[in-house]
């Protein structure tokens, strides 16, 4: 495996070490993501006409909103010992710093969605076997990921940071978030996979460029 | 003008016989060589025109008031910050170009632990190991914590250490791919007396084997006893820079409170 990749990988594991003693960040998300989709379920009747309308909404808002609160948590841990110091002390580009921090937070995201989308599909009353449905969360949690690990970095260090992410990363994500929603719809509709291309392509490019122009400006938002 | 220490990908030079010249030698005998650095946070200058010469093998203590730029010269030869103007040269590699080939020769020791606290200190140095592609690990782990003292604690959590347990396990940290240049910054904040013995022990030892420390501190009476030659920075400034063997502590405050206007 390529060293840059490998150091990459080493960071991820040290990140899901630590969650996995104290599950700060998958306990919080995840029990916040259920309560809005109980709380949407409540709300909208499920097996009613216009529940297959509603639910690609309430799905993606739900994953937003919960992610928000995951990526947040991302660097202030490293922040709290100095442990960022430590990791932009390493003999390794920044960008492999970022790529690991990104591959660690992706893991947390998708361990929720995970538990978070079959629990909506039963309580909405869809199908539970939608493998479009696994990809189109897959491409969008890479697209939310890697540019909220930038904007986590760069919220960290502000005085209202809690605030400060979610105003920055919202407005970006955006394009990915609609895209998913958009296919979701469809594939909660049954459509075939030529149907929802477009937005998986949409999806796709989205993810190359928030990777590749994350990684670049990595460098400038952790070092000063 | 640097154009910034992260992201460079050169690599390391490679000296051959025709190199051998005397900027080599110039080289070869500064562990760290300073001219000119100037650092500046917005208008706020924080080091002005800084010059500084440490030799191989030297342990040069930094002294200063609170805001006189010790931290920052630490973070800028740390390569955490990029200077603004100024060339810095560490094992005689230019920052500017060989930031990462310097990181693997320096070892940083702050205020801050620098560690984990849900990960046992046996997972934290071996994560810390494995970014240095540190080669037999475990065993350079368990003779690094034996040197300090915390064997018995070694799958414990950080968490559960003191504030001296935990600099001793950051200092294994900072050792921990054989860096040839040790930086401190104020690395006795917070400890007891016993902690404090203990790491005066452990620097002067890892001195003796030739390795180069630069630390910073407010207390003049240890630095003067523990380096070897002893600086003064006030208002950005390397304002006085001895040897140890021509000073006395009475001498060291005098200049203390000459350069710096605190009394000691």
């Amino acid at each position: 495996m390529r060293l840059p990749l490998r150091k990459a990988l080493v960071i991820a594991w040290k990140d899901i070490l630590s969650e996995s003693r104290t599950r700060d960040i998958l306990s919080s998300v995840g029990v916040f993501a259920l309560l809005i989709i109980v709380i949407f379920n409540f709300a909208f009747e499920p097996g009613s006409d216009n529940v297959e309308l509603v639910a690609p909404g309430v799905l993606w808002a739900t994953i937003t909103f919960a992610g928000v609160l995951g990526l947040g948590r991302s660097f202030v841990f490293e922040k709290e010992k100095g442990c960022l110091e430590g990791l932009l002390l390493c003999p390794v580009d920044r960008d492999v710093v970022y790529l690991g921090k990104m591959l660690g937070s992706l893991a947390f995201m998708l361990a929720v969605e995970i538990i978070v989308v079959p629990i909506f599909l039963i309580l909405f009353d869809l199908p539970l076997f939608l493998p479009q449905l696994a990809l189109i969360t897959l491409l969008a949690t890479v697209g939310f990921v890697s540019v909220g690990t930038l904007f986590s970095a760069l919220a960290v260090n502000t005085r209202a940071r809690d605030v400060m992410l979610p105003i920055l990363f919202f407005p970006i994500v955006a394009p990915v978030i609609i895209a998913a929603m958009k296919a979701s719809g469809l594939a909660l509709e049954r459509e075939s996979w030529s149907a929802m291309s477009s937005w998986l392509q949409i999806m796709g490019v989205f993810d190359a460029i928030f990777i590749v122009i994350s990684a670049l400006v990595f460098e400038f938002v952790v070092e000063e | 003008m640097h154009s910034g220490p992260a992201g460079q990908k050169k690599a390391k030079p490679i000296v051959t016989e025709s190199d051998i010249g005397e900027e080599v030698l110039e080289a070869d005998s500064s562990a760290i060589e300073v001219k000119s650095l100037t650092k500046a946070f917005g208008k706020q200058l924080a080091l002005r025109e800084v010059d500084l010469q440490v030799k191989r093998g030297a342990f040069l203590t930094l002294f200063g008031p609170n805001g006189a730029g010790k931290t920052t010269l630490i973070k800028v030869l740390a390569t955490l910050l990029r200077p603004t103007t100024g060339i810095v040269r560490i094992c005689g590699l230019d920052l500017s170009e060989y930031s990462i080939d310097i990181r693997r020769e320096i070892g940083l020791v702050s205020h801050q632990p620098l560690l984990y606290d849900d990960l046992t200190a046996y997972e934290n140095l071996q994560f810390w190991g494995r970014m240095y592609d540190v080669q037999h690990l475990a065993e350079r782990i368990h003779n690094l914590v034996a040197m300090v003292g915390l064997s018995s604690r070694l799958h414990d959590r950080v968490r559960t250490f003191s504030r001296g347990m935990q600099q001793r396990i950051s200092i294994v940290r900072a050792l921990i791919h054989n860096p040839s240049v040790i930086l401190l910054d104020e690395p006795e904040t917070g400890l007891d007396r016993y902690a404090s013995s203990m790491l005066k022990e452990i620097l002067q030892s890892l001195n003796a084997e030739g390795r180069t420390v630069v630390m910073t501190t407010h207390n003049l009476e240890t630095g003067l006893e523990m380096g070897n030659e002893v600086a003064i920075l006030a208002g950005g400034r390397v304002v006085y820079q001895e040897p140890k063997r021509l000073l006395s502590l009475a001498n060291l405050q005098e200049a203390y409170h000459r350069y710096t206007g605190a009394t000691v």
